[in-house]
């Protein structure tokens, strides 16, 4: 009941804030696009997995749009609206497993570290200090280098690079929350570790986290976005927008007299990263600001 | 005062201690023929892989090779880059200066907009430029660098034939590498006007114009945001209904009570603003081809060149941990009530 009549308030202060309203549109939309994607773009017959895009001969030429290539093809002819549609998936992927994955370790270290305290403490800290010390991008490429180019390795490594701050955010929280009476009779009442740190601390401290964490959705697909652009992501004919930008690179200048010969390689799969990430950016701004009447 | 930055100061070599430990740590799960194959430059000298794995003691256990690179690296030898073709100080003498101005050219920019329209936003809460401000924010960080970047190389150095990529075009390379050109202080568009070479400096700064566009355009939010959320909050208190009580001119309340205040936070976050685009130009440098740190530690990174990783992310390491350090003295500097704790 309690949970219903906060969604309801949510969903009428979301309703004032026509921004994060289009946000919800936007990921909508691509949902949509997600789910529909093997009627979108039907998998062809003798395609040994779904997200290998069909390859229409083998000129390194890009075409523009046409009947057959809604979108045109990118440089090796792969065909680009599939790569797109198939791509959405890719995308979610990307953001849901990154950011669930890193908010698991976060708080799973984060707790720890905040609820033990003592050498645990000290250690993990220092140790989110040294990461937190590094340029992201540049840990993110030596971690992809170092176990080769693929796009779980890219996954893995934006996790790894995300995960510290988390930690440290809720570690904080938790050392707030630990302190407070409920715990203290949670602990009298004979309940273990385990059970008050999940019961009763994680659920009253982890609200800024989830707030950073749905802020951090856009800057993640950014990331992970720039490293396939930077050759170490999936392998060429995957479906991953990071990589169809990638193959557009060396085709931006067009053709002798025609600098927009080859618009569509750069424009379709520019376009639909910015609008993937400005969706959750202005739903994560709507969330922040329903949480946190402060910032209005 | 000084305990403080005493303090800091000896966390300094720890963080570094650290960073680097964790990056070698990284690097040993390739094996130590991947490492090696690094030095070799032709098919034929690969049956000299076990000769170079022995010479460079790349079979040796970890912590020992360690040891053996910061021996070296307290002896001021950082090694010798591969993807560099030269040495590690060598390369990061010639790539800062590059990175710098560029920062610097963009970071100016960056906090007069900045600073500006959040404050300009602020006072006109929810009204057309307000609106008009948060719109461009946040299409700015949710625009990757590397979709900007191409989209401005396509329209002004394809199309319009402007703004060409790189830092300099061939004459003023061979220019600048000439003997009668003096390099005051590494920043070239600045050491052009000061050898008195308007066209070159020109041409630099023709170079400099697409990057700096993408940085600005993206880095700007956070500033524009920050500078919003404080004014609003400023704005809601007392000693601001007191000024407007007395009968000052909203222009003095807003920019001599309200701001001023406003501006603490600010100014405690633009020196982490400035690393952050020091070390955040990696994508950007790439994209435009700009000879900068970032640029080379994405490709010392690609090919594993331990050496040159090393370097570049030492540097930022410590660049890192120097700006956190002004970030909390300037906090100290511009707020009264900290320095007296």
């Amino acid at each position: 009941m309690e949970t219903k009549s906060k969604a309801a308030a949510m969903w009428k202060a979301l309703k004032k804030r026509p921004l994060s309203l289009l946000g919800f549109c936007i990921i909508g939309f691509f949902l949509l696009v997600a789910a529909a994607a093997p009627i979108l773009a039907p998998v062809p017959a003798n395609s040994r997995s779904a997200y290998l895009i069909p390859e229409d001969g083998y000129n390194p030429e890009p075409k523009l749009p046409s009947a057959k290539h809604w979108f045109g093809t990118t440089e090796n002819q792969y065909d680009l609206y599939y790569g797109m549609v198939w791509g959405t998936r890719t995308a979610f992927k990307v953001a849901v497993l990154v950011v669930g994955v890193a908010l698991l370790v976060g708080i799973f270290l984060g707790s720890i570290a905040g609820f033990y305290g003592g050498w645990i403490d000290e250690t993990l800290m220092r140790f989110t200090d040294i990461v937190l010390a590094f340029p992201g991008l540049v840990l993110a490429v030596v971690i992809v280098a170092v176990l080769g180019p693929s796009l779980d390795h890219v996954m893995v490594s934006v996790a790894a690079v995300q995960w510290p701050s988390y930690a440290r955010l809720l570690r904080g929280d938790v050392l707030a929350v630990k302190e407070r009476e409920f715990v203290l009779a949670a602990r009298a009442l004979g309940a273990s570790d385990a059970r008050i740190l999940v019961r009763h601390i994680i659920p009253n401290s982890i609200y800024p986290l989830l707030v950073v964490a749905s802020l951090d959705v856009g800057s993640v697909v950014i990331t992970a976005a720039a490293l396939s652009f930077l050759g170490l992501g999936a392998p060429a004919g995957y479906a991953s927008w990071g990589q169809l930008i990638s193959m557009s690179r060396d085709w931006i200048l067009g053709s002798p007299g025609n600098a927009f010969a080859y618009w569509n390689t750069v424009f379709i799969p520019g376009i639909a990263i910015f609008l993937f990430v400005l969706g959750w950016n202005l739903m994560g701004d709507g969330v922040r600001d329903i949480l946190d009447p402060r910032q209005r | 005062m000084l305990k403080f930055i005493a303090r800091r100061l000896l966390f300094l070599p720890i963080v570094m201690l650290g960073v680097t430990m964790l990056l070698f740590g990284a690097l040993q799960f390739l094996s130590p023929a991947m490492r090696a194959s690094l030095y070799v430059k032709d098919p034929r000298q690969l049956s000299a892989l076990n000769e170079v794995i022995l010479k460079y003691g790349l079979n040796k256990p970890m912590p020992v090779q360690y040891w053996i690179w910061l021996k070296q690296v307290l002896h001021g030898n950082l090694g010798y880059s591969e993807t560099a073709k030269m040495p590690v100080a060598v390369a990061i003498r010639a790539f800062f200066p590059a990175t710098f101005e560029l920062t610097l050219v963009s970071f100016i920019p960056i906090l007069l907009i900045g600073i500006y329209f959040g404050t300009l936003s602020a006072v006109k809460k929810d009204k057309l430029l307000d609106q008009t401000t948060r719109i461009v924010a946040i299409t700015g960080y949710s625009l990757p660098s590397f979709v900007l970047g191409l989209f401005l190389l396509m329209i002004f150095y394809g199309h319009f034939q402007i703004f060409p990529p790189g830092r300099y075009s061939l004459n003023v390379d061979l220019l600048v590498h000439s003997s009668r050109f003096h390099h005051y202080t590494g920043l070239l568009t600045l050491d052009a006007l000061l050898n008195g070479d308007f066209a070159a400096a020109g041409d630099i700064l023709a170079h400099l114009v697409l990057p700096a566009t993408t940085l600005i355009y993206i880095s700007v939010a956070l500033l524009l945001r920050i500078t919003r959320s404080s004014m609003l909050e400023e704005l809601g208190k007392d000693y601001v209904r007191t000024a407007r009580a007395k009968g000052l001119p909203e222009s003095v309340v807003v920019k001599k009570h309200a701001r001023k205040n406003a501006l603490i936070p600010v100014v405690t976050l633009s020196s982490l603003l400035f690393i952050g685009l020091l070390s955040g130009v990696v994508i950007t440098e790439t994209i435009f081809d700009f000879p900068g740190i970032g640029r080379w530690s994405v490709i010392a990174a690609q090919q594993l060149d331990v050496p040159g990783v090393m370097g570049a992310t030492l540097l930022s390491a410590f660049l890192f941990v120097v700006a956190n350090m002004i970030s909390d003295m300037l906090y100290a500097f511009v707020d009264p009530r900290i320095r007296l704790n």
